[in-house]
């Protein structure tokens, strides 16, 4: 597959933002400086890059517990999300939501979500004011292997084929559900099949190659576009890190993290591709390479100067208006 | 008798009743943990380590992990139980209740009642409840209060790990579905607990402290907070009893009226919004049984009517605090009759 220069150079971009920004986020929490739960998405960016880079700033995403990655691909502000994880005032949420609930409604973000499979239904919404507006918008909803077991997941799947509307349902296998593997969780031998049996196609790809994803992508997003009904994207892919930080990880396999680490990065995956093609140099690379780290210092740096909430704070924003009449 | 956590407590109390009782079985989300991968099957013992041991010493048909599915395994443990099982089911957070609602409320909270009398469902369905960990508005709540405007469920919120252990044994003991809320922030909490299985009655208050001045009734998490603004108020010549009433269904009202008949004045302490909520419900039963003795208006101090913040700051600002009991517990000698 070929694509732009800028497309490629962008794609890179936005995965090294989420690698980096993850990675220190984990050395910022360590340090105790970031408080409540955060499920780091570390190893799996090609999968929130390779869909995102389809999406226009008017298409929506609903993310999971582990957001940040699918959050930064379409489009939200480093800075704002680094602010909000240190819980400052000035965060992209006020410091109210914290790592699990980063949104960003001018960005189509409607949300990474504490609930597991809270988001496909209210992507089927989304999707179904795009249907009735007619405004070829899709819907993007993000889940893993653990989050297809639940009811809200197969009653919103079923939904979107009823109404026919343009949902994108994408699934990441990274093998786990917190403690438990999928070959246990998904009484099944095929997710995908399970997923087709809904009534829609469903096109799989390597997580772990951003390529690979991108194309899958490609195929359900135009599909769902088009006003064919939903479409799904399968990805294989593995997390880095523990499901939460401070996971002792008990039910890996020796060596596991270390093969992940090793054969299953993207970015280290779309270095090889392109040295092979020759499309990019690894200069150019490196110095992408740089300017995150510059930007993610700068987060941080931001982070640790801004705002502090105020306790008066706590009752604001629980309602746009509650004293009775209707808010203007 | 030892030093045990809250969590130990459990995890002991547990491991008794299934020793003592074949029918009793734990089932949730990585309540054994590992299942399927490469890992030792039985070596996480759920998020918050609470059913540590239990599938090594009971193995897999009675500590069973379940994918993430809330409504089922609340539905599973309610089936089970109908057929003569004790489950007891693990839901993590409290918070997920709102995804299993329907199972608990609707069907495993009104079988008996619907069904004439004639059935039975000794369920126990565990929860790690309330704040403090910067969890945010979807793993902080106590749900706690919501459940306990359903007749036909039990609800247990122990505030200490040898309640904790008396009270857990009497749930399984059972024969109605009881939900039970674990405080998360009290689980590292440690007592004196006896190494042997005992019981607590529902509906049985403790006397926390005793005084004459003010009555304050607290609840889970809030139960220590309530203890520790007293003490420092000893010094200051005012005495209080604490009531802690360890189940809110049922309530132990002739203690918290005993206490307010003779104080004259209540403070409610709760870490849930106030709306509907727990304070709301005592306060509302002294107004209703008691007004004649009270000398001060009744005093509610709980979260306000929002949703739990992120940021430290403010879920500081949000939960009841020591300095703010206390300061309730002054306000409230200086205002009286
Ligand atoms: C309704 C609900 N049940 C349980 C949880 C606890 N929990 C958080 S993440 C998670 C595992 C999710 O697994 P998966 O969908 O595979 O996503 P991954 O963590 O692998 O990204 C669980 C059980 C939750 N947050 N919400
Ligand atoms: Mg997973």
């Amino acid at each position: 597959m070929s694509l732009p220069k800028e497309k490629l150079l962008r794609a890179y971009r936005q995965m090294k933002t989420i690698r980096e920004f993850e990675e220190r986020a984990h050395a910022e929490i360590m340090n105790g400086q970031i408080a409540g739960f955060t499920h780091l998405y570390t190893g799996q960016e090609a999968n929130a890059v390779g869909v995102c880079e389809h999406l226009d700033n008017d298409d929506t995403i609903i993310s999971t517990h582990r957001g940040h990655g699918h959050c930064i691909a379409k489009g939200a502000d480093v800075i704002g999300m680094m602010k909000e994880l240190f819980g400052s005032s000035e965060g992209l949420c006020k410091g109210k939501g914290g790592s699990m609930h980063v949104a960003d409604m001018e960005k189509g973000i409607l949300g990474a979500n504490g609930i597991v499979a809270g988001g496909p239904p209210i992507s089927v919404g989304a999707a179904l004011a795009a249907r009735i507006r007619k405004n070829g918008r899709v819907a993007v909803s993000f889940s893993g292997d653990g989050s297809v077991n639940q009811g809200t997941c197969f009653e919103a799947m079923n939904l979107a084929v009823v109404l026919k509307v343009p949902a994108v349902f994408v699934i990441e296998n990274n093998y786990y559900s917190e403690h438990t593997n999928i070959s246990y969780a998904v009484g099944c031998d095929d997710l995908k099949a399970r997923t087709e049996g809904f009534g829609f196609p469903v096109f799989v790809a390597d997580g772990a190659d951003f390529f690979s994803v991108y194309e899958a992508a490609g195929k359900a997003i135009e599909h769902a576009r088009a006003g064919n009904g939903p479409a799904g994207v399968f990805a294989e892919t593995g997390r880095f890190h523990g499901h939460f930080v401070g996971d002792p990880q008990t039910y890996r396999a020796e060596g596991e993290l270390d093969d992940l680490r090793e054969n299953s990065c993207c970015l280290k995956n779309f270095r090889t591709t392109m040295q092979a093609s020759g499309e990019l140099s690894m200069e150019e690379l490196d110095a992408i390479d740089a300017e995150v780290m510059t930007l993610i210092e700068e987060s941080v740096s931001a982070a640790k100067a801004a705002a502090r909430p105020t306790p008066e704070q706590v009752t604001e924003d629980v309602y746009i208006n509650y004293s009775g009449q209707a808010s203007a | 008798m030892s030093e045990k956590t809250m969590r130990d407590a459990i995890n002991e109390a547990l491991h008794q009743a299934m020793a003592a009782d074949e029918s009793v079985f734990v089932i949730g989300e990585d309540v054994a943990g590992c299942n399927g991968s490469q890992g030792e099957v039985g070596s996480v013992g759920g998020v918050f380590g609470v059913t540590s041991g239990l599938y090594k010493t009971f193995g897999p048909d009675r500590c069973i992990d379940t994918p993430i599915s809330e409504s089922a395994i609340v539905g599973a443990a309610a089936g089970a139980a109908l057929v003569g099982m004790r489950p007891v089911a693990e839901i993590m957070f409290a918070d997920f209740i709102g995804v299993c609602m329907d199972q608990i409320v609707n069907q495993m909270g009104k079988f008996r009642y619907m069904f004439g009398g004639k059935s039975k469902c000794p369920a126990v369905i565990r929860f790690a409840s309330g704040g403090g960990f910067s969890a945010a508005g979807q793993h902080s709540q106590s749900m706690y209060q919501v459940m306990t405007s359903f007749p036909g469920l039990k609800v247990v919120i122990p505030s200490n790990a040898y309640d904790a252990k008396g009270l857990l044994l009497q749930a399984i003991r059972d024969d109605d579905p009881v939900l039970f809320f674990e405080p998360k922030a009290l689980y590292q909490e440690a007592c004196e607990v006896p190494d042997e299985m005992y019981t607590i009655p529902f509906g049985e208050a403790a006397f926390v402290r005793e005084g004459d001045d003010v009555t304050v009734v607290a609840f889970g998490q809030m139960v220590n907070r309530a203890a520790a603004a007293i003490d420092a108020l000893e010094a200051e010549g005012i005495s209080c009893d604490l009531i802690d009433p360890r189940t809110s269904s049922p309530l132990d009202e002739a203690a918290i009226l005993e206490s307010v008949e003779a104080t004259g004045r209540l403070i409610v302490v709760d870490e849930s919004p106030p709306r509907c909520g727990l304070t709301a419900d005592v306060a509302a039963l002294a107004a209703d049984k008691a007004f004649h003795a009270l000398k001060a208006p009744v005093k509610q101090v709980c979260a306000p009517h929002s949703p739990t913040p992120f940021s430290p700051e403010l879920e500081a600002a949000y939960i009841p605090s020591v300095e703010k009991i206390q300061t309730t517990i002054k306000e409230l000698m200086a205002q009286s009759r």
